[in-house]
């Protein structure tokens, strides 16, 4: 089922995408198409949940993602000076690109050595679901830690952003 | 009269009440004929996005039309009626007219972002009638998380508009996009709440089972649950951009906001655009809170599709009737209302929702006493939330005066600069 024509031809195309989009982000000049390549890479990652059948996680990504951390970030590079907007060359690329090539070497290395087992679990009857389930019942502690910690992010930035109170009349 | 309906429901391919049979028939000759798998699943969905694209484009020809003739009308004007009898050639004639523009673009614009906005705002409106239910087996993409879809699509456009105004380079663009990315941001969370509210009942996020839903209890869900439906109305029109939440575009305060360097077709993607993406809100309303192609039993004698249009075309006409009635708001009132009224509003019928939806489930009484029930105790709560936050948020406010009042009884909250000497004035001021 996985080797079909339709999900390989799926799986290539998506994968070309993410990791083209992702290697354009450190490669154009323009901080803002770096953040735009890197959306259209969150949206490849997005179409290879949708390969493997997570439609919930990939629906989320998108939206996450694509609609929230993309913008944020070009809020951060609209907010900048015009004059460090560009995505400056520096003499650490080759030193960078060696450090890249060799954790990509190990990854593939150890995909390789790897016996991909099935596990033997039948499929699951539908994300959403299973989901909720998950974060209400065994896994109930971390879900409500994590609303806590938003929540301190949240009141932590506007407290950060809170101008002084002047002392009007 | 039964027998007679029974006919009616036939399977023939020409039926066209279920275009899906002219689908499958489609699909089973390839499959017939020995074409692979692929092949019948990318021809179907080519027939499907077929469908779609002829709706949209016809959309984008008959909304130029309505917005400007019925808005006319509304505002005791006659609206266009020289392009042709009552105007109805005006779409073509501004189709042409912007054909035929050239298309300007600043020197200084950051040219592959300026190009790609109007194309990015655009996209995410037609894919998203992707999910929309158009009858009982005709759905392009019956997602199971269709309704996060929804709101994952609209995020994207919101992205566009943002850097529409970004990549002119333009202060007013800039000003435009700004004020625009903090409003559409703080109504997505009313937007995901009203339709938490609908998903709640409906125990699914799948578009299609939530029009079965809607048909097994034979209740609109409008009637069900009041309050979301006022909330997703006024939270996706500000989401829209449409007057009374037009800021982001307000032609007579910032010359055009985000789309003030655009010309030619780019700005007629723009127009364009935001009327499809008007029509595909419409039909997200249609489906979760009107029943969707289902109406009544009327949806086996008229075709579901046409129904559903039909239900499309009257929520568009309610956005048009506020558009051509409403003043805009100013930013400042306009997130005030998201964050003030819209969201613990949606956040109470949440809680009501789940506590009517535990109740349903613990007990097991049957449907026929529990949604009536639920319909007067949502209404009422609807209409009490809606007076409470009006009695709590608002500012008093004299309807009718009463006669003479004194200068110095008016009670005006004093402005930082104020100094004794402006306050104190005696006189009689008839107000």
């Amino acid at each position: 089922m996985i080797n079909d024509t339709g999900i390989v031809v799926a799986f290539w195309v998506l994968a070309v995408t993410t990791v083209g989009c992702a290697l354009m982000v450190v490669a154009v000049r323009e901080l803002i198409h770096a953040v735009l390549f890197l959306a259209l890479s969150f949206v490849g990652v997005a179409g290879i949940y949708i390969v493997l059948s997570a439609d919930f996680v990939a629906v989320v990504q998108v939206l996450i993602y694509a609609g929230a951390v993309a913008v944020l970030m070009t809020f951060a590079v609209m907010l900048t000076p015009a004059a460090d907007r560009r995505n400056s060359e520096t003499g650490f690329w080759l030193p960078a690109a060696v450090l890249a090539g060799l954790v990509l070497v190990v990854i593939v290395f150890v995909a390789y050595d790897t016996s991909w087992n099935l596990s033997g679990r039948a499929a699951f009857p539908a994300t959403a679901a299973s989901l909720g389930e998950a974060f209400l019942k065994p896994y109930v502690v971390p879900f409500e830690v994590a609303s806590v910690l938003l929540m301190t992010a949240m009141v932590g930035a506007i407290v950060l952003t809170k101008e002084e109170e002047g002392d009007d009349a | 009269m039964n027998a007679l309906l029974l006919t009616l429901i036939t399977k023939h391919w020409y039926d066209i009440r279920d275009l899906s049979n002219l689908s499958a028939k489609i699909q089973q000759l390839i499959a017939d004929a020995g074409g692979p798998h692929w092949l019948i699943y990318v021809v179907s969905g080519l027939l499907g996005a077929g469908g779609i694209v002829a709706f949209v484009g016809g959309v984008a020809i008959i909304n130029i039309w309505v917005e400007r003739r019925v808005v006319g009308r509304m505002q005791s004007r006659l609206g266009p009626n020289r392009a042709g009898p009552f105007g109805l050639l005006q779409p073509v004639a501004d189709a042409i007219k912007l054909m035929q523009k050239e298309v300007l673009q600043p020197k200084t614009a950051y040219g592959l972002i300026f190009t790609v906005a109007p194309i990015m705002f655009t996209v995410p409106g037609i894919f998203l009638m992707a999910v929309l239910p158009w009858g009982r087996n005709m759905t392009l993409a019956n997602l199971d998380v269709g309704v996060l879809f929804l709101l994952a699509a609209s995020s994207l456009g919101a992205l566009a508009v943002f850097l529409a105004g970004y990549s002119s380079n333009n202060k007013y663009s800039l000003f435009g996009s700004m004020r625009v990315i903090a409003m559409l941001v703080s109504y997505e969370i009313p937007i995901v709440l009203a339709l938490l509210g609908v998903v709640l009942f409906a125990g699914t996020m799948n578009l299609g089972d939530i029009v079965l839903f809607q048909e097994k209890y034979r209740v609109l869900m409008v009637l069900l649950q009041p309050l979301p439906f006022l909330i997703y109305f006024i939270a996706i029109s500000a989401e829209l951009n449409r007057t009374p939440a037009d800021i982001a575009e307000a032609e007579s305060e910032i010359v055009g906001g985000f789309h003030t360097e655009y010309s030619g077709m780019k700005f007629g993607l723009f127009y364009a655009a935001e009327l499809i993406n008007a029509v595909v809100v419409s039909g997200i309303i249609a489906t979760m809170f009107l029943g969707g192609w289902w109406a009544y039993k009327l949806d086996e004698i008229v075709p579901g599709w046409m129904i559903y249009i039909g239900k499309i075309y009257t929520v568009y006409f309610l956005f048009v009737w506020t558009r051509g009635t409403l003043p805009r708001f100013r930013i400042d009132q306009l997130l005030a209302f998201a964050w003030k009224w819209l969201t613990p509003m949606a956040i109470f019928n949440i809680v009501l929702v789940a506590a009517e939806v535990l109740v349903w489930d613990e007990t097991g009484w049957s449907a026929g006493f529990m949604i009536p029930a639920f319909v007067v105790v949502n209404n009422v709560f609807a209409v009490a939330t809606v007076f409470a936050f009006m009695r709590l948020l608002m500012p008093k406010f004299e309807r009718f005066p009463t006669g003479l009042r004194y200068y110095s009884t008016i009670d005006v909250p004093s402005l930082p600069a104020a100094t004794p000497a402006d306050t104190a004035r005696t006189g009689v001021q008839a107000v």
